[in-house]
């Protein structure tokens, strides 16, 4: 690795971690906007046209509330818990294809922070270090409502990750490649050989399972239990405070970015769009147009994870439970063994 | 026991078809919904901006009245006062000078009237308690404010503006 490419990676991931704050931000508005013109309403629209600055405003809220760390919290982990949630969820990032290679004067620039062989399960590891962040919180808190939140966190998590990972094996049967940039290439435009390339056409159970997982994963309603406000005041967060709190909310929203990406590059083609090779524009065209269609999807299913939040209602527990093991799980194995042997007889 | 009336059903404890076990079909009834609302105007009234009609007997902002002459027509018979079941109007009488009688109806009059708007429930008792019509609420919604002091109205603000003279 040269300097060029030390200096081009830092400022590729600095970039990136912009773009996620700021997308993060405003999914914030955008969540309010959504909820209110689901329920008929208008939404913020006090802070600057439309509300724009709505999560300015909220920012700087959020820092001027005061700073409360309960006596009988143990300090130092009290501390830990949003610090781990928000690292966590902004290091899943790196390995996401963002697009193609862009070519400046000889350099060629890769729009991806780096690709390692084993991408899906770097994601996977990051997303089950991202329950420590609430287990962490909800223990340190000393509260019962924040340590009920915290083992709810972690049974909803330890239970759903089971059936993610089992949804993404059938995925991975059929790319025969763990690396998050080879599977986007070879979902390459959007139809070829008489049917469509991109993952979902192709599995769609696994990408119902991995929906619903991830919602779960994410702690969004409908599987919001570790934060049900109704029955344990904050859940996990109830003690925190001011910018601690920021960080924790922060982090779901991140969260739902990182997620939406990864099922965009893991069933919709990544930044894959249809034409792309028959448009007759040059290759960095190409990978400029790749992006946005790219974020167009992640905003589609950021929208899609909103429009289902403020649709349905909270699961019970032992509903959430039910559905994880005795519906997902064997319906994700199901999916195996058939993919298994359609692709054995296809062959 | 004869049914009192014929609507009364017997439910029975259904168990759920595969279509309701596997939820998926109600979530993609509700999310129609939920959509076609995303596509409705909003019912939302801009407050400060757009105002809603009040309804004919609104209670709003209580004003003290003049007569026809422009005097004040309150004699600070404290009637009000004691009517209100959340005791906000206080008040200190007066007597009128000679040479007041075009500033004040009676000969007694209130030289200091306050209602605290804070403990005000705009219930109305005070407009029906008084004997000479001097009191009714027929003002505004009461903006809020910073300070509490601020919100104890005195004779400035609910006193009616003068006849035009
Ligand atoms: S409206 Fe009711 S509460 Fe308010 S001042 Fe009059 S009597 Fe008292
Ligand atoms: S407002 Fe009416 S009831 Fe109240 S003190 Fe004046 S005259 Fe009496």
């Amino acid at each position: 690795m040269t300097t060029t490419d030390i200096i081009v990676r830092l400022v590729l991931i600095t970039v990136i971690f912009l773009i996620t704050l700021v997308i993060a931000m405003y999914s914030t508005y955008a969540e309010r906007k959504v909820a209110a013109f689901l329920q008929d309403r208008v939404g913020p629209n006090r802070a600057g046209p439309y509300g724009i600055l709505q999560p300015l405003a909220d920012g700087a809220k959020m820092f001027m509330k005061e700073e409360i760390i309960p006596a009988r919290s143990s300090k130092f982990l009290f501390i830990v818990g949003p610090s781990l949630a928000i690292m966590t969820a902004c290091i899943g990032s790196a390995v996401i294809p963002w697009g193609q290679t862009l070519m400046i004067g000889n350099y060629a620039l890769d729009l991806q922070v780096t690709d390692i062989n084993v991408g899906v399960l770097y994601i996977f590891g990051v997303v089950s270090l991202g329950v420590y962040g609430v287990m962490i919180g909800g223990w340190a808190s000393n509260n019962k409502y924040s340590l009920l939140g915290a083992i709810r966190a972690a049974s909803q998590n330890i239970s759903y990750e089971i059936a993610m990972g089992l949804s993404i094996i059938a995925v991975l049967m059929t790319t025969g490649t763990l690396s998050l940039r080879e599977i986007a290439a070879q979902q390459h435009g959007f139809w070829s050989h008489g049917w469509f390339t991109w993952n979902v056409f192709k599995q769609p159970l696994a990408f119902l399972i991995f929906i619903v997982c991830a919602f779960a994963e994410t702690n969004r309603a409908p599987f919001d239990l570790p934060e049900c406000e109704t029955e344990l005041v904050g859940g996990y967060h109830t003690e925190y405070s001011s910018m601690k709190l920021g960080f924790y909310l922060f982090a779901e929203y991140i969260n739902m970015f990182i997620s939406s990406a990864v099922m965009a590059t893991l069933f919709f083609g990544g930044y894959n769009f249809p034409y792309m090779h028959h448009l007759g524009l040059s290759a960095n065209w190409v990978t400029i147009l790749g992006v946005i269609a790219l974020f167009i999807k992640i905003f589609c299913l950021i929208f899609f994870f909103m429009w289902v939040r403020w649709t349905l209602p909270r699961f019970r527990y032992d509903q959430l439970m039910d559905l994880g093991w005795k519906a997902l799980i064997p319906l994700a194995i199901a999916n195996i063994v058939i993919t298994g042997l359609v692709m054995n007889f296809i062959k | 026991m004869e049914a009192l009336s014929n609507k009364r059903r017997v439910l029975e404890a259904k168990p759920m078809t595969f279509a309701e076990r596997i939820y998926l079909p109600a979530i993609l009834k509700g999310l129609s919904i939920t959509l076609k609302h995303f596509f409705r105007k909003s019912v939302t009234v801009r407050y400060p901006e757009q105002k809603r009609e009040f309804s004919e007997n609104f209670r709003g902002m209580h004003s003290l009245k003049r007569d026809e002459e422009g005097r004040e027509r309150c004699t600070a018979c404290g009637l009000c006062a004691l009517s209100c079941p959340a005791e906000a109007i206080t008040m200190i009488s007066a007597e009128r000078k000679p040479g007041e009688e075009h500033l004040y109806r009676e000969e007694k009059y209130a030289a200091v009237y306050e209602i605290n708007m804070l403990r005000c429930i705009f219930c109305g008792l005070c407009e029906e308690a008084c004997p000479k019509e001097a009191i009714y609420l027929d003002g505004d919604i009461v903006k809020p404010d910073y300070f509490r002091k601020e919100l104890i109205y005195g004779k400035d603000k609910l006193v009616e503006a003068p006849l035009n003279q």
